[in-house]
């Protein structure tokens, strides 16, 4: 099963080290299609999920490069409608959870996942310091990130006028607690990088 | 009286504030308590594990350590994001006692994991029927589409609630009111959900399959549990029916506003001014319309 002697450097494959840290084997799947066939958005995946799952089972460094660097982690919405339906009860989401954070550690990111990863990345930033989520700070954060300066500014005026913009933060009290899960978290996540 | 406590989530402050104010209005007539968590914060909702595991079971474990030190039994968290990212957590850490020490560790509170979650679906089908029979001061005879999008039936080995394919049971409390639901294929669909902002073309092409679905099978309005699916398929509206080439006039409620109405609780306080799709339902005559039809189609056959 699960080799080491196709690397050559002696890095464990990703689908060891998937069932390592997520302890999901990627090789039940037998490739069914139910997957594929359920996912929302596999038609405008570069790879559907059930071939995601297929690359991952051949474990050589180029096919694992390709996956790191493949739109479909990114356009993942964690809908969770393959899991629902997976008759080995694979959990895809959770892989490509995995997939997605090593994609961001190795800098192997497709580069039309920069708007995505710019969203989710102005969504920690608002909630990092303040606690909460605030709505206008995100979308600050990310037309800062991607210079999408006029991207929704009709919308904004409706939201306004209907009451359901808040233009300041709310701080809580706990904010310093929540910073440093922030610099725990994301240390670990570092000491990860740094062990290869 | 149901004492429940209560994790609103951002969401509910900010862009799906009318669902918040329908489930305060509501709360007293259909005997639900809340009590909010003191000093909550975010749960990551769809960000924070798409970058850092870590981090995504940490913000959820925060809230539920702080509801457990208040000694609540329940909480009730009725973004459908937040309850799956919530129930998500509190499964994974209750099935892993050292993650559950490491994590209780990062967010320096104990999380002991005896606290259940439970979403607004569960919570209002809870209230017995014939208790809110006699508080229904306008029935709400609508046609509807029960849309429950992902995160309240999926992962269904987790979440454990309803059936994951075709869900019933907001079906079963939008009946109790007095609506007529649809049977329709989209009910539990994505959205597009987190990609609003980043991808909204892929927001508008998946809930613009859904709006269509509940117009071409009849649905008068659309009920909702989730402040995403409705911010997709309110706020994204015009985006919606520029890629499908037609307008479409449906109005989209949480189904704490549909509640409210027919316990006569007036627009206002339930915010449905809020909505960028002008809530107009339809004047009813079809109870009337319909007892007068009936027999006369049947003569007809005889």
């Amino acid at each position: 099963m699960a080799g080491e002697s196709n690397h050559h450097n002696g890095d464990k494959t990703l689908s060891v080290r998937i069932y390592e840290q997520v302890n999901e084997s990627v090789f039940r799947c037998y490739q069914c299609g139910k997957c594929s066939a359920g996912c929302p958005l596999s038609e405008d995946m570069d790879y559907p999920p059930s071939q995601l799952m297929r690359m991952l089972q051949l474990e050589t460094p180029e096919v694992e490069a390709n996956i790191l660097r493949s739109y479909t982690i990114w356009l993942c919405l964690t809908c969770e409608t393959c899991i629902a339906r997976c008759p080995q009860e694979v959990d895809i989401p959770k892989i490509m959870d995995f997939l997605r954070s090593e994609s961001l550690r190795r800098k192997k990111v497709h580069p039309s996942a920069k708007d995505i990863i710019s969203f989710h990345k102005s969504f920690l930033d608002s909630i990092k310091y303040t606690g909460r989520l605030h709505e206008v700070g995100l979308i600050a954060g990310y037309k800062f990130r991607t210079y999408h300066l006029l991207k929704d500014l009709p919308v904004a005026p409706k939201l306004f006028l209907r009451g359901k913009l808040k233009l300041f933060p709310h701080f809580i009290k706990g904010k310093s607690v929540i910073s440093r899960i922030f610099t725990k978290t994301f240390r670990e996540y570092k000491g990860k990088e740094a062990e290869k | 009286m149901m004492r429940l406590g209560y994790f609103p989530g951002c969401s509910l402050l900010g862009t799906a504030r009318e669902y918040d104010e329908s489930l305060r209005a509501i709360s007293h007539k259909t005997g639900i308590e809340l009590f909010e968590i003191p000093d909550w914060n975010c749960c990551g909702a769809s960000a924070a594990h798409c970058i850092n595991h870590d981090l995504s079971l940490a913000l959820p474990a925060r809230i539920l350590a702080l509801a457990e030190k208040e000694k609540l039994e329940e909480i009730l968290v009725p973004c459908a994001a937040c309850f799956n990212r919530l129930d998500v957590v509190r499964h994974e850490l209750i099935s892993d006692e050292k993650l559950r020490q490491r994590i209780s560790g990062i967010i320096e509170m104990d999380f002991q994991g005896n606290i259940k979650v439970i979403n607004i679906i569960e919570a209002l089908s809870r209230i017995p029927s014939d208790g809110l029979k006699e508080q229904i001061l306008k029935p709400f005879q609508y046609t509807v589409a029960c849309y429950y999008g992902c995160l309240l039936v999926r992962p269904p080995k987790i979440v454990n609630f309803d059936r994951a394919e075709d869900p019933q049971i907001m079906d079963d409390v939008m009946k109790k009111i007095g609506a007529d639901t649809i049977d329709w294929a989209y009910k539990v669909e994505c959205c597009g959900a987190g990609f609003s902002v980043s991808r909204t073309d892929i927001v508008a092409k998946l809930s613009g399959k859904i709006i269509k679905d509940a117009v071409q099978r009849g649905a008068e309005a659309i009920i909702v549990a989730c402040p995403m699916c409705h911010s997709n398929l309110d706020m994204r509206r015009s985006e919606i029916e520029r890629l499908e080439g037609r307008k479409y006039s449906i109005p989209v409620l949480y189904i704490t506003q549909a509640i409210g109405l027919a316990l006569g609780i007036s627009n206002k306080k339930l915010g449905l001014h809020r909505h960028i799709v002008p809530v107009k339902l339809p004047l009813k005559v079809k109870t009337v319309v319909e007892k007068e039809f009936v027999p006369t189609a049947k003569a007809e056959e005889e």
